[in-house]
């Protein structure tokens, strides 16, 4: 028996010892381990791509001075997140993905205007005419589509046409995600509701569900189904690296005011609750300014720029071509769109 | 046995502990029917729903029987026959433990993309779970007293037929043990399901949550989980049986038996080495190709951040579920009564709620009526006690049935406090069963996803986190170095459980 005492104790001591030891060679590399927030850091809740959030963060800091911590989530949880943290939010900036999530933190009051310098250095109509929030990068649906599989001149001429049965079995998409949540926001904008939930019916009843956007591309690209919907910067980013999930694949864009030319447009906004709401209002004219536009480019993350006059990776389409359909990024609804996605049992 | 005061004292922890297990049931139940009984029965009662079920159900009824077969198996093998080379079978059946669970799933998904769907999920969770059941069987194995199987045999049974007639029926509680944890581990299990785009309701109670936060719909998925937990709690306990284990003494153990496997040698060894390829070759191969491949660590400066903090986590998680459990673990030995039972149960049921659902619900009490507790490291380490109490329960409970109680009666009536008692006999007594507890708590911390993310503070960040989000982005070769990590880190915890095997007499 003293033995096993002896092996538990070892164990204690050894895991005790680890601890410090890690956490010291962690200080070359990175820093101590933290099992705090760090007092007097302006935190940024983002549920854009880590990648991208970072980089912003650091130039941030880089140029201000002032320290920042990132919380990572997804775009509608975080949105509901903040909104039942309330007026005790933690968060002073949120960055989404898709502008649903800011619109729920919208509507719940808690949002402080944006400053107008930030909103005049923003392309024209991606600001809420409240001023509540505004455009931080920007993504354009697509259908991605098997070359092996399919031609060009079979595909659909709009999105509203794969609920046609003769697609039954061929398309995909990430129901599950915010991504998809947002295009079909913009379908029940642009289609109204009972087109809407007839799509919707059809996806229940004739797509294959994936995890995500890229798992969508690479069964595309797997053969799995001949096309899918996704946002369009998976595929660049695919294609600027190793072309493994997108080698057999090409994209469509719907075009010519298809809801399926969708532009969704990532959101910044400051919390009315901030206790440091001058500098989250610095870091949202940081991230909107050519600086942080600059930062978005070169992430390699293939989103669009919005800023004026700031450019996008040259290998996109530029965002006037996309004939993006007329609706209100600012009135997109995500509550109803989930509510109807659980009528056709797709929730 | 009237009831001493530090019985009562231990019984008043034993209810504090309870009442914190299920305080998540306090938010999520109301929660599900906040929009009124009838919209609850309206979502409730519709095909989607009868899919989950039918899904979950069906894992549970392949998984569950899969992993008592071959852990129940291979623990024979391996302690009671004369297979060859079972010192080194003991470590590699032991090593899956060290995988997490959704870091196989990536490799079986990477290395065969069309493997989703039940047949890879029931795999992935079957090599994933069986050393629940082969642990606490081979340890058991160990410690049982030979005496009756060799009677049986001198009174003219086959060797087989004593090992079924003597040997099984006293393994009752290690496999009922082993298979609830399995069990338990299937309902709440998300990465692998996600991994293989198999839908249950954990899965659905993710997706839930990504849309909606915490939202009605996602309560009413967990209330439903809750049910199908409480079914699993009454049918293990049916299944356990009342038998006691114990043996006074360690001197005069007989060695056990062993088999002779004969012909049966080289099948054996096949089917072990088919277990150990598939559970531990096919996701170290492919972690260690995504290694070579990747940039690696240049990729990854994070990596030792990250990976100081979450073996800090995962040792105040481990403290604390072990310490959290021991007060009805023990009560439960000592006074089997119809309260401790409860006492004891109910901390089971928080386990098997999906972290994010168990996470939510204390994001919602924080914020409601503990705004200093939010988005602490205290907070987390609750929710990492209530989620994986019962893998500290089931061992303590395993430790103390094979301590006899009349040892620590002895030492009471020779003057000893309770206190004395404790610390000078129950203690080294039951050691290798508090660092078997304290091992698997740390494992499932090292390894869990949803709660951490939510409760965590910002800025602590974890290498099952760090994994994921590479891993969903596809991105094989970031994650490698988290994922090559989280092996290293787990494998010499996996050490001290083959030693605990070889220890306990």
């Amino acid at each position: 028996m003293p033995k096993n005492r002896r092996s538990l104790t070892g164990v204690l001591a050894t895991l005790l010892l680890t601890l410090p030891l890690a956490a010291c060679g962690g200080g070359d590399a990175g820093g101590e381990p933290s099992f705090a927030a760090e007092s007097g850091a302006l935190q940024v809740y983002s549920s854009q791509h880590q990648n991208v959030t970072e980089a912003w963060a650091e130039g941030f800091t880089e140029k201000t001075g002032i320290r920042t911590q990132v919380r990572e989530g997804q775009d509608s949880s975080m949105g509901h997140m903040i909104v039942q943290e309330g007026q005790a939010s933690p968060a002073e900036v949120f960055l989404t993905e898709n502008s649903p999530a800011m619109t729920v933190v919208q509507r719940a009051g808690l949002l402080a205007p944006v400053d107008q310098a930030t909103v005049d250095q923003v392309r024209d109509g991606m600001t809420p005419s409240s001023g509540d929030w505004t455009a931080i990068a920007a993504r354009s649906t697509v259908l991605v589509y098997n070359t092996d599989m399919i031609t060009e001149d079979q595909l659909p001429a709009s999105i509203m046409d794969l609920a046609d049965p003769q697609w039954a079995g061929k398309w995909g998409g990430a129901a599950g995600g915010a991504d998809f949540q947002a295009i079909i926001a913009g379908m029940l904008a642009d289609q109204g509701k009972e087109a809407t939930q007839a799509w919707l019916d059809a996806f229940a009843r004739d797509a294959n569900v994936y995890q995500n956007n890229i798992a969508t591309m690479r069964a595309v690209n797997a053969g799995e189904v001949p096309v899918g919907i996704i946002y369009h910067y998976y595929w660049y980013r695919d294609q600027a690296g190793d072309k493994q999930s997108s080698q057999n694949t090409a994209l469509h864009y719907f075009g010519g005011g298809d809801p399926g030319a969708f532009v969704s447009l990532s959101a910044g906004g400051v919390l009315a609750s901030s206790d440091m709401p001058d500098q989250a209002q610095q870091f949202l004219a940081y991230v909107t300014g050519p600086e942080g536009q600059q930062i978005l480019v070169d992430s390699g993350a293939m989103e669009y720029a919005v800023g004026k006059d700031a450019p996008s990776d040259p290998a996109l389409p530029t965002l006037d071509s996309l004939e993006a359909p007329q609706v209100d990024p600012f009135s997109l609804n995500s509550d109803e769109v989930i509510a109807m996605m659980t009528d056709a049992g797709i929730l | 046995m009237p009831a001493s005061f530090s019985s009562r004292v231990v019984g008043l922890a034993a209810l504090l502990v309870a009442a914190l297990s299920i305080l998540p049931l306090f938010i999520i139940v109301p929660g599900a029917f906040s929009a009124g009984f009838e919209e609850a029965m309206a979502y409730l009662f519709r095909p989607r729903i009868g899919r989950l079920l039918s899904h979950t159900g069906q894992l549970m009824l392949v998984t569950v029987p899969a992993t008592i077969v071959i852990g129940t198996l291979a623990a024979w093998l391996v302690e009671r026959t004369n297979l060859p080379g079972a010192g080194i079978w003991r470590t590699l059946l032991l090593a899956p433990l060290a995988v997490p669970a959704f870091v196989s799933a990536y490799a079986w998904i990477s290395l065969a993309p069309g493997l989703t769907g039940f047949g890879g999920a029931a795999l992935v969770t079957t090599l994933a779970y069986y050393p629940f059941v082969y642990l606490p069987v081979a340890a058991l194995l160990r410690t049982l007293d030979p005496g009756d199987e060799e009677a049986a045999r001198s009174l003219g049974l086959s060797p087989a037929a004593a090992v079924v007639r003597t040997v099984l029926p006293r393994l009752r509680p290690a496999i009922s043990g082993g298979a609830l944890l399995v069990a338990l581990h299937l309902l709440a299990e998300y990465g692998v399901l996600e991994m293989m785009q198999f839908q249950t309701f954990t899965t659905a109670i993710m997706q839930q949550y990504a849309v909606g936060f915490s939202d009605t719909a996602g309560s009413l998925l967990a209330s439903v989980l809750l049910l199908l937990c409480l079914l699993a709690l009454v049918l293990e306990m049916l299944a356990r049986g009342r038998r006691r284990v114990a043996r006074i003494g360690s001197g005069a153990q007989a060695r056990p038996i062993r088999a002779r496997l004969g012909h049966w040698t080289v099948p054996s060894m096949l089917f072990l080495a088919v277990v150990v390829a598939l559970s531990l070759a096919v996701p170290i191969a492919t972690v260690g190709g995504w290694l070579l491949r990747g940039e690696g660590l240049a990729d990854s400066p994070d990596l030792l951040r990250v990976t100081a903090s979450t073996i800090g986590l995962a040792l105040l998680g481990a403290l604390a579920a072990t310490v959290a459990a021991f007060p009805a673990a023990w009560l439960l030995d000592r006074h089997p009564r119809g309260l401790t039972v409860l006492l004891e149960r109910v901390t089971y049921l928080g386990s098997a709620l999906p972290g994010v659902a168990v996470g939510l619900a204390f994001v919602t009490l924080a914020v409601r009526w503990a705004q200093p507790l939010y988005q602490t490291v205290g907070l987390l380490v609750i929710a990492y006690a209530v989620l994986f109490m019962p893998r500290a329960m089931v061992s303590l409970r395993a430790g103390l049935a094979a301590a006899p109680p009349e040892l620590t009666e002895a030492s009471r009536s020779l003057g000893q406090g309770g206190v004395a008692t404790l610390t000078r006999v129950l203690l080294p007594l039951i050691s290798p069963s508090v660092l078997t507890g304290l091992v698997l708590v740390a494992l499932a911390v090292g390894t869990e996803l949803t709660a951490t993310l939510l409760l965590a503070p910002t800025g602590t960040d974890t290498l099952a986190l760090a994994f994921w989000r590479h891993a969903s982005e596809l991105d094989y070769g970031a994650a490698a170095p988290y994922a090559a990590m989280m092996i290293a880190l787990s494998v010499p915890l996996t050490l001290l459980l083959r030693r605990q095997i070889l220890e306990e007499r």
